[in-house]
């Protein structure tokens, strides 16, 4: 098998084999509601994660998504509660900015040559300040539009609800696997992951891929925003702190390599739902304190750190024996 | 030969010049490349090469002079822009992506689409059709990094000869390749030259440059030494235009001859050897001593050097000093021995040009103490200064960036760095390349300078008058073997020419990858 899809497997087997012990112990886990709850509970992860998914894959990390999804929920909220403006135009204001934002970002992370790092954490902090300097409380959402968007779903076999938020992310998870594989912006990506040098005398272009790059993550962390605001009904200043992480986390348990270059996003879907699944068995034994998702995805993640090394080793001794041989 | 004479070159540089803060790095050069040719470009570090290739595809920016392609003058910005007007590079490491698979490597920003979308079916087809005409079947939708350097290089071939076209630089491509895979590449270097292409050929393998070019041109010092065809020239002839007589008269003077010393040596190396690198070999140094080191880029005098300081280990043999064996198996140890060592590529092996002058010089005592024991800022400031004075290392004050400095006196910096450890054996490794002439006078007058004080070194350099100048004996290494060791009247550069000359022999050592020292 080609070594670049053994993360992928790897990560596709413990979501199986991870639901199949769920299954054993509570047969009700099988069901189309169970999944359904699944996709509608992270669906705002999932769809930063896919944002994350390009940072990481280029070699780049972006510290700023959970901060830019409470900002975007403040930032709808004290909209439509100040302005007489419909959900729509609010959305559409507020994905330009989450975009240009991104996009500064980017900017900054290219021109100024600084580690992505430092610039998103700082885009963390900026974005995090916004939202307080928008409102401190939180801020309810009623209108009619997300009443209507809220009870949108689509009624699978065995009664479960495949929810409108549920859905985007599905959406967007397939428009980045399109993105990734079918785009020549897609394989920049990878080749930035591959190599900046490189990538830069093979005449990909480095400031352009870079921008772009963090301004998908930007747009994204929006839509996401836009999603757990209908999710909550609500906006929040000090909601979805270290959803960032979360992400990161998804992605790497996803089998995408932290140094860039190698990964896909299909992976990264299977990444949230397995941490979505953890989730789910702890509700369902109702006993462990819900810790323990913290404690079982942290033990996931150290064990695929170390099978990406393994893998990374494994492939440089493969090539030196084919140097000697 | 088959060629009309007067048939325009495919690429001309003329009068090309290219210099460097201390160094003139391209002085007046002409070269001339025409369709259907191999020409090799040969010369050791620092001749100009590199420097001559940058020039030509963009990489840096020539300060006078004229590139003609196909009779126009052309002025590349960049590899890019040099790759668009017709003229590809392919390097010793190879600049693809090995996380992509070889298509995308071969098509990367020229993908073939379809309705917006890259076709990976029809890039997949395409790419193999391509690397069909290299004689290469491969599935080009798997990674790129899971097959070997050798096809690996063939695909950075195809990629840039469908991009550009017309000229074909490749630089050192053989290094890393075995015995076979050179010759595959081989083929496809003359498929690529019955098409039409110009192609230069950089190697320091003198077999392999014989074996497919058809004419050599020889660079040295940054100056053009003659361009010849292959036909016409043998072995001896080559090495002569590499390692010639062209040192500046200031330095030349008739080499002194040492009588040979009976009593028993400071430094014995017996049978010290490493399987892959160096060939075991046997070395006496004397106190008060130079031995020279004399062979082409490539040939294990590096390696010696290393192995000497303890760099790479050895395989077997051992070390004495005084008669006392010593441990060699890591710097350390050569270090604790009263061994010095300063590198060939300073920039990368040695000197630290973010810290001042005081730094780089204390750097090498304050290790030899251990940290525990810290110099004085006060003694730091004297060492400095002294070294400083006495060195001539030409700079503003102490506490300036070595960075800032010119190449010659970097290069005080670091033997200042070594005298301060009061080193009993010296190893230099190409101590005058890439300095001016100046400072080249001055490092010759300091190695004697050194000897005459008692110590024991080992210098090699490229720049055989240099070594006739300075060494009471020289060692000859060729193929990663000492092949000869010269003693009195014999310790001339014609000497030393032929034991380099000598025919290759297909030994044990030179078979293996090589790495470029």
């Amino acid at each position: 098998m080609n070594a670049r899809l053994f993360p992928l497997a790897a990560t596709i087997a413990i979501f199986l084999v991870a639901y199949a012990i769920c299954y054993a112990q509570f047969p009700a886990m099988l069901s189309t509601r169970v999944v359904g709850n699944l996709l509608t509970d992270n669906a705002f992860l999932g769809i930063a994660a896919v944002g994350m998914t390009f940072v990481i894959l280029s070699g780049g990390i972006d510290l700023s998504i959970g901060s830019v999804i409470a900002f975007s929920g403040v930032f709808i909220a004290v909209l439509l509660r100040d302005t007489g403006l419909d959900p729509l135009p609010v959305f559409v204001m507020l994905l330009v900015i989450t975009t240009l934002f991104g996009a500064a970002m980017g900017a900054v992370i290219y021109f100024l040559e600084m580690p992505p790092f430092i610039v998103t954490l700082a885009g963390m902090f900026l974005a995090r300040g916004m939202a307080y300097v928008l409102s401190i409380d939180s801020v309810p959402i009623a209108h009619e539009t997300y009443d209507a968007l809220q009870s949108l779903y689509w009624l699978m076999p065995g009664k479960g609800r495949l929810t409108f938020i549920g859905g985007l992310m599905l959406v967007v998870f397939l428009a980045g696997i399109l993105v990734a594989h079918r785009t020549r912006f897609g394989t920049n990506v990878y080749a930035l992951g591959g190599g900046v040098q490189t990538a830069r005398l093979m005449g990909v272009p480095v400031a352009r891929t870079t921008i772009l790059i963090y301004a998908l993550s930007g747009f994204l962390a929006g839509l996401s925003g836009i999603v757990f605001s209908l999710y909550t009904s609500a906006g929040y200043s000090l909601a979805t702190v270290g959803v960032e992480l979360d992400a990161i986390a998804a992605v790497v348990i996803g089998g995408t390599l932290l140094t860039g270059g190698s990964g896909f996003v299909a992976g990264t879907f299977f990444g949230v739902l397995i941490m979505g699944l953890i989730q789910t068995y702890v509700i369902f034994d109702g006993t462990l304190s819900s810790w323990w998702t913290k404690i079982a995805i942290g033990l996931l993640l150290l064990a695929f750190i170390v099978l990406q090394k393994g893998l990374v080793v494994l492939t440089e001794r493969r090539q030196s024996a084919a140097r000697t041989g | 030969m088959n060629l009309v004479p007067e048939s325009p070159p495919l690429l001309r540089a003329e009068h090309l010049s290219k210099s460097f803060p201390g160094t003139k790095a391209l002085d007046d050069v002409g070269f001339a490349l025409r369709a259907s040719e191999v020409h090799a470009l040969l010369g050791e570090n620092g001749a100009g090469k590199s420097t001559l290739i940058k020039c030509l595809t963009g990489a840096y920016r020539r300060d006078a002079g004229d590139i003609l392609l196909d009779g126009r003058s052309i002025d590349p910005k960049d590899t890019l822009h040099a790759q668009r007007l017709g003229i590809g590079t392919v390097y010793q490491e190879v600049n693809l992506l090995p996380n992509l698979t070889v298509a995308e490597n071969l098509f990367l920003g020229h993908q073939p689409m379809r309705f917006g979308l890259i076709s990976p079916r029809r890039m997949n087809a395409d790419a193999e059709a391509l690397l069909a005409q290299y004689g290469l079947a491969i599935d080009p939708a798997r990674q790129l990094d899971s097959y070997s350097v050798a096809v690996q290089q063939v695909v950075a071939i195809a990629r840039a000869v469908s991009l550009s076209g017309k000229v074909l630089i490749l630089d050192e491509p053989t290094a890393s390749l075995d015995q076979h895979e050179v010759q595959m590449l081989f083929g496809v270097i003359r498929g690529l030259k019955a098409r039409g292409l110009g192609i230069i050929f950089i190697s320091h393998f003198l077999d392999q440059v014989f074996a497919i070019s058809d004419r050599i041109t020889v660079l040295r010092n940054g100056r053009l030494v003659g361009t010849e065809p292959t036909a016409n020239i043998d072995r001896l002839k080559l090495i002569n235009m590499m390692l010639g007589r062209e040192l500046a008269e200031e330095t030349r003077k008739t080499g002194r001859v040492a009588p040979a010393r009976t009593d028993t040596a400071k430094f014995r190396f017996e049978g010290m050897g490493k399987r892959g690198r160096i060939a075991p070999f046997d070395l006496d140094v004397h106190a008060g001593e130079v031995v020279g080191m004399a062979g082409l880029l490539g040939s294990g005098r590096t390696e010696t050097a290393e192995l000497l300081f303890g760099v790479s280990g050895h395989d077997g043999g051992e070390a004495r000093k005084d008669g006392r064996p010593v441990r060699l198996a890591s710097p350390r140890d050569a270090v604790a021995a009263g061994f010095g060592f300063l590198p060939e590529d300073r920039k990368s092996h040695g000197i630290i040009s973010e810290l001042s002058v005081r730094e780089n010089i204390v750097l090498a005592l304050q290790a030899r103490l251990g940290w525990m024991k810290r110099i004085s800022s006060r003694r730091q400031m004297a060492m400095a200064d002294d070294f400083i004075r006495r060195l001539d290392i030409r700079t503003s004050d102490a506490e300036k960036p070595v960075g800032q400095l010119s190449g010659g006196n970097q290069q005080k910096v670091m033997l200042a760095r070594w005298l301060a450890t009061n080193p009993e054996f010296l190893i230099l490794d190409e101590p005058t390349r890439g300095i001016d002439v100046g400072a080249h006078a001055e490092i010759i007058r300091l190695i004697e300078e050194l000897c005459a004080g008692g110590m024991s070194l080992l210098v090699i350099s490229s720049e055989l008058d240099e070594l006739v100048v300075y060494s009471n004996r020289v060692v000859v290494v060729r193929d990663r073997t000492h092949v000869a060791e010269l003693v009195g009247e014999n310790v001339t550069a014609e000497r030393m020419v032929q034991a380099i000359a000598a025919p290759e022999k297909a030994s044990a050592y030179a078979a293996s990858s090589e790495t470029v020292s």
